[in-house]
């Protein structure tokens, strides 16, 4: 059995070795942080043109991550990567040889991946947070310290984690990086949303991973929300979903010839 | 006939060819050799008129390939294997390849039954290995059944029976009195395949002889000499082709390694000493033994450029030998020099702040492993007690 | 050492490898050969455990490949070139692998420096040609100094000077007790290389024995005279009741008879013999004379088909019927 410390070394090196490490998670952390910032300049400045459900509704944290709805697309394609193009390079072949144990060699990459968004989620959101207070100033703001608002920062770290772990499963399982990328963007940028508005689809939209795990980045509840659950009951749900895709991966990963 | 005068292609500052006369004739193979980076691409590449030479020209059949006219009906070649779009069909890539010069589409179906691709015409190519991608190669260049063939590294991918195959498609096809011009870099297949070489080596001109003349003057043979099993007729023998001049060799089987006697001179020498021989065979040099010792031999006169690459690559210095080495032992004839040739992946742009004379003159390495580093935990390599046999 | 007993895999209702049984010794090169499709590559990736046989077994020194400890320590193989991330640098992709079975680093920038890459370290194995990607599939393999080395088509993409050196290389890691597994295409090279010979045909297995046996059993060897005084061998011969063939550059071609007895032969009638040689057929002659017998075995129908069809070429990938060893 190699060690798994070794093999999480090992891991490590890959990922810290390939550029499109570095260039997802910093478009990740810029797009987040910079749109983040733009909603909240356009919030501010328009916010006395803005209809009375709307203000309502406003939740002046989740308003300064909202950039995440385009950074996650950085993340998935992050997560995609780290396994997919073991794939598509043929590297799987090389490190099957040299961890021929399956779990320990998927658990190692889904820790590896795990931890660097964690790390990474978690600085991006107090980051894209704190910048959203400035910029919606003194009237809309609210503090780190105000009830929910740090579950819903360290929250959206953990959302960027399972997202990231989500597409890691999903990877695994179809391998090819343009399949996987193909299915996850368009559903996550384009598809979760329209369902979600559409009245029929509504109902089952609201527990897809993302629109579910979203929840906890909200402070305050709107009184009117319609999911039957609460902000960690979402995650909750986004959880349930990861583990399904990474349970696929790994049985598909134990199973398939390499 | 292709036919090239003074033959030089730089690259700024690099010399990938230079000053290349040789003339490829009909109705034999001829083969080009030389190592990784030697040039041969770009010489290749040249004849085809894909790259301009910066001095020099390149003819075939008496006219630069660019002026040919409907040069697809008389040159041939084979390139790189996989210039294929993956999503057409090997047919449909062919009749393409058919309608640009004005071949009938007959043509494609006759040369798809010739590489044996008949059965797979009409699937797409992004589905072949590279086996089939290669046959599909040497389609196209049979296509316009030119009386000029190139083939680059033919055998690529090919399993034996393909290797066979080609092996007598290019003979038969220099014996239809058309030029094949081949690069190999799979030594035992050429001495097969070609009757004729044209060596290179740092982009100039090493040899250009036949493969005969080519072993004859880079190795020497030797003969194998057995006698009944006794260690005193061994020894009788041993004395008097040593006082004859010979060179003898005491096999791990008893056999006798004799260099520099003719067989019918060892044969006499036996006779005379009333010794009986139970073998008596001529072992000629292989191509490869031959062909190392000439590219060995233009690494020798490296030592003319090396101290001021020395002083440039200070990082490509070696270290002191250990671990499993294998490739430091066993050269038959130990040349004073035993600098492997050529782990060179084109080494001339790794000087890109050399002028250019110097890029081309002295085979300067940079990739050159005179050993291995020593790690302390392996074994170390094996002296091998007898040169390893390379003549089969 | 590595033992395959009874080895199958199907894919479908298509079998690739059937029922394979033999065991690859530590101390010699052992050369896997087959025709394209015979399941070469099937075998050595089950091997490697990347993919799982249907039935049987493969032990590596005894064990399953799961149960290794750090198994490139024990066994290190090159299966494809460029089996690579090519944006990683070749020193991070040996690195890598490295520490997931906990070798020191150091190793890597040993195994470089073997295989002649040092000095293209820091380069992203992008831009690597064949040859290179190649050098860094072997430094790969010999990473954890394994016992048991596996290489398939390693000298793809060399060139001479690289292919003289790995053939060395083999032949000095056998040498060292280890256990070497090639596969190729090349019968030329593996002549030069190998010394024990697997053989399999449509998954099966067709030879398992040493390189000159397979040679003698599967071609016809001879003993080539030349001398002269011909016409007095010849009465010799008949004498002795040999039978010989006169070539066309009036040499002796004899059949079931060694070279010593005709030697002895020689020296009883005081004869002058300028040449005295036993001849074996190549490897790839041999080779082709059992894969083709084999494919007429283990199918009649495309035989006559591809027979009749291939009138200036053979049939793709059925054609072993129509070339036998001809070849002089």
């Amino acid at each position: 059995m190699a060690a798994t410390t070794a093999v999480l070394q090992s891991e490590w090196t890959k990922v810290r070795t390939v550029r499109s490490t570095v260039w997802t998670l910093a478009s990740a952390a810029v797009l987040t942080i910079v749109i983040s910032g733009l909603f909240c300049l356009l919030f501010r400045t328009q916010w006395d043109t803005i209809e009375e459900g709307a203000r309502a509704q406003f939740d002046a944290t989740s308003q300064s991550l909202s950039g995440l709805f385009l950074g996650q697309l950085a993340l998935i394609t992050f997560g995609v990567l780290i396994i997919s193009s073991e794939y598509s390079t043929g590297m799987i072949r090389a490190s099957l040889s040299a961890v021929p144990q399956r779990a320990t060699f998927y658990l190692s990459k889904v820790a590896v991946a795990a931890g660097i968004t964690f790390v990474l989620g978690v600085i991006v959101s107090f980051i894209s947070f704190f910048i959203g207070q400035a910029i919606l100033g003194g009237d809309l703001d609210t503090s780190i310290s105000d009830p929910g608002v740090l579950r819903a920062v360290f929250g959206a770290g953990l959302y960027m984690t399972l997202m990231v772990l989500f597409a890691v499963g999903v990877a695994t399982m179809l391998r090819s990086p343009m399949v996987s990328l193909g299915i996850l963007i368009p559903f996550f940028f384009l598809i979760s949303g329209i369902l979600s508005a559409v009245p029929g689809a509504k109902d089952v939209a609201r527990y897809f991973p993302d629109q579910a795990g979203s929840k906890i980045m909200r402070a305050t509840i709107a009184p009117d929300d319609p999911a039957p659950y609460s902000a960690w009951g979402g995650l909750g749900i986004m959880a349930l979903w990861v583990i399904v895709a990474l349970i696929g991966g790994y049985v598909l990963l134990k199973k398939r010839d390499a | 006939m292709i036919e090239a005068v003074g033959l030089t292609k730089t690259y700024g500052s690099k010399t990938a060819v230079y000053n290349l006369s040789f003339q490829v004739r009909p109705g034999m193979v001829t083969g080009f050799l030389g190592p990784n980076g030697s040039g041969k691409s770009t010489t290749m590449r040249m004849i085809l008129g894909l790259d301009t030479p910066t001095a020099g020209r390149v003819t075939v059949g008496g006219q630069p390939f660019r002026q040919l006219p409907n040069a697809p009906r008389r040159v041939g070649a084979l390139l790189d294997a996989k210039a294929v779009h993956g999503g057409r069909s090997a047919r449909h890539h062919l009749l393409c390849l058919a309608q640009l010069s004005g071949i009938p589409a007959r043509r494609v179906d006759e040369v798809l039954g010739v590489v044996g691709l008949q059965e797979v015409a009409g699937r797409r190519s992004k589905g072949f290995s590279l086996g089939m991608g290669q046959r599909l190669g040497i389609a196209a260049a049979l296509l316009g059944d030119p009386e000029v063939l190139l083939f680059d590294e033919p055998v690529n991918g090919l399993d034996p029976e393909g290797i066979h195959w080609v092996r007598h498609l290019m003979r038969k096809l220099a014996s239809e009195g058309r030029t094949v011009f081949v690069s190999s870099h799979l030594m035992s297949e050429m001495a097969l395949t070609a009757d004729h070489l044209i060596v290179i080596g740092r982009g100039q001109l090493l040899a250009d002889m036949s493969v005969k003349d080519f072993i004859a003057g880079n190795s020497t043979g030797f003969a194998m000499v057995r006698t009944p099993d006794v260690a005193a007729d061994r020894e009788k023998l041993t004395k008097a082709l040593t006082d004859a001049g010979a060179q003898v060799q005491q096999e791990q089987d008893g056999a006798l390694r004799v260099t520099g006697l003719e067989l019918p001179r060892i044969s006499d020498l036996a006779h005379e000493a009333a010794v009986r021989l139970w073998e008596l065979s001529p072992h000629q040099a292989s191509l490869e033994e031959a062909y190392m010792r000439l590219t060995n031999g233009a690494v020798d006169y490296r030592s003319t450029a090396d101290p001021r690459q020395g002083l440039q690559q200070p990082a490509g210095a070696p270290a002191p030998g250990g671990w499993g080495m294998p490739q430091q032992a066993p050269w038959p004839q130990p040349v004073p020099q035993q600098q492997p040739y050529g782990y060179g992946y084109g080494q001339p742009q790794q000087h890109p702040q050399q002028p250019p004379v110097q890029a081309y003159a002295p085979p300067v390495n940079p990739y050159t492993q005179p050993a291995a580093p020593a790690a302390p935990a392996a074994p170390s390599a094996p002296q091998p007690t007898e040169p390893v046999e390379d003549a089969r | 050492m590595i033992e395959l007993q009874g080895l199958t895999k199907r894919y479908g209702d298509k079998t690739a490898v059937d029922d394979l049984t033999f065991t690859v010794r530590p101390g010699v090169v052992t050369g896997f050969l087959g025709p394209n499709g015979a399941g070469k590559s099937t075998t050595m990736r089950m091997m490697l455990d990347l993919d799982n046989p249907t039935s049987g077994s493969i032990r590596i020194d005894g064990k399953h490949y799961r149960e290794l400890h750090e198994p490139l320590k024990h066994i290190g193989a090159l299966l494809e070139a460029k089996a690579i991330h090519g944006g990683r640098t070749a020193y991070n992709h040996l690195l890598c692998l490295a520490q997931s079975n906990r070798i020191p680093a150091r190793r890597v920038d040993e195994v470089l420096e073997i295989v002649g890459l040092a000095p293209v370290a820091k380069k992203r194995s992008k831009g690597f040609s064949l040859g290179m990607g190649q050098r860094l599939g072997i430094a790969a393999a010999l990473l954890g100094d394994p016992e048991i080395l596996m290489f398939d088509e390693p000298v793809n993409g060399l060139d001479p000077e690289g292919i003289h050196w790995i053939r060395n290389l083999m032949k000095g890691l056998a040498a060292q007790g280890r256990t070497i597994f090639v596969s190729s295409h090349l019968m030329s090279e593996m002549a030069l290389t190998a010394e024990h010979l697997i053989v399999i045909g449509r998954g099966k297995l067709m030879a398992d024995t040493t390189m000159a046996d397979f040679i003698a059993e599967n071609s016809r060897s001879y003993v080539r005279v030349r001398t002269p005084e011909p016409e007095k061998f010849k009465d010799a011969l008949a004498a002795a009741s040999i039978i010989a063939v006169i070539d066309d550059e009036g040499a002796f071609e004899i059949e079931g008879a060694e070279s010593a007895k005709i030697g002895e032969l020689a020296a009883r009638n005081q004869l002058v013999l300028h040449e005295l040689s036993p001849q074996q057929a190549s490897l790839e002659q041999a080779f082709m004379q059992l894969t083709a017998e084999s494919v007429e075995y283990h199918a009649g129908g495309p035989a006559a088909e591809a027979g009749e069809a291939a009138a200036p070429a053979p049939q793709w990938g059925a054609a072993w019927n129509t070339h036998t060893g001809k070849e002089a």
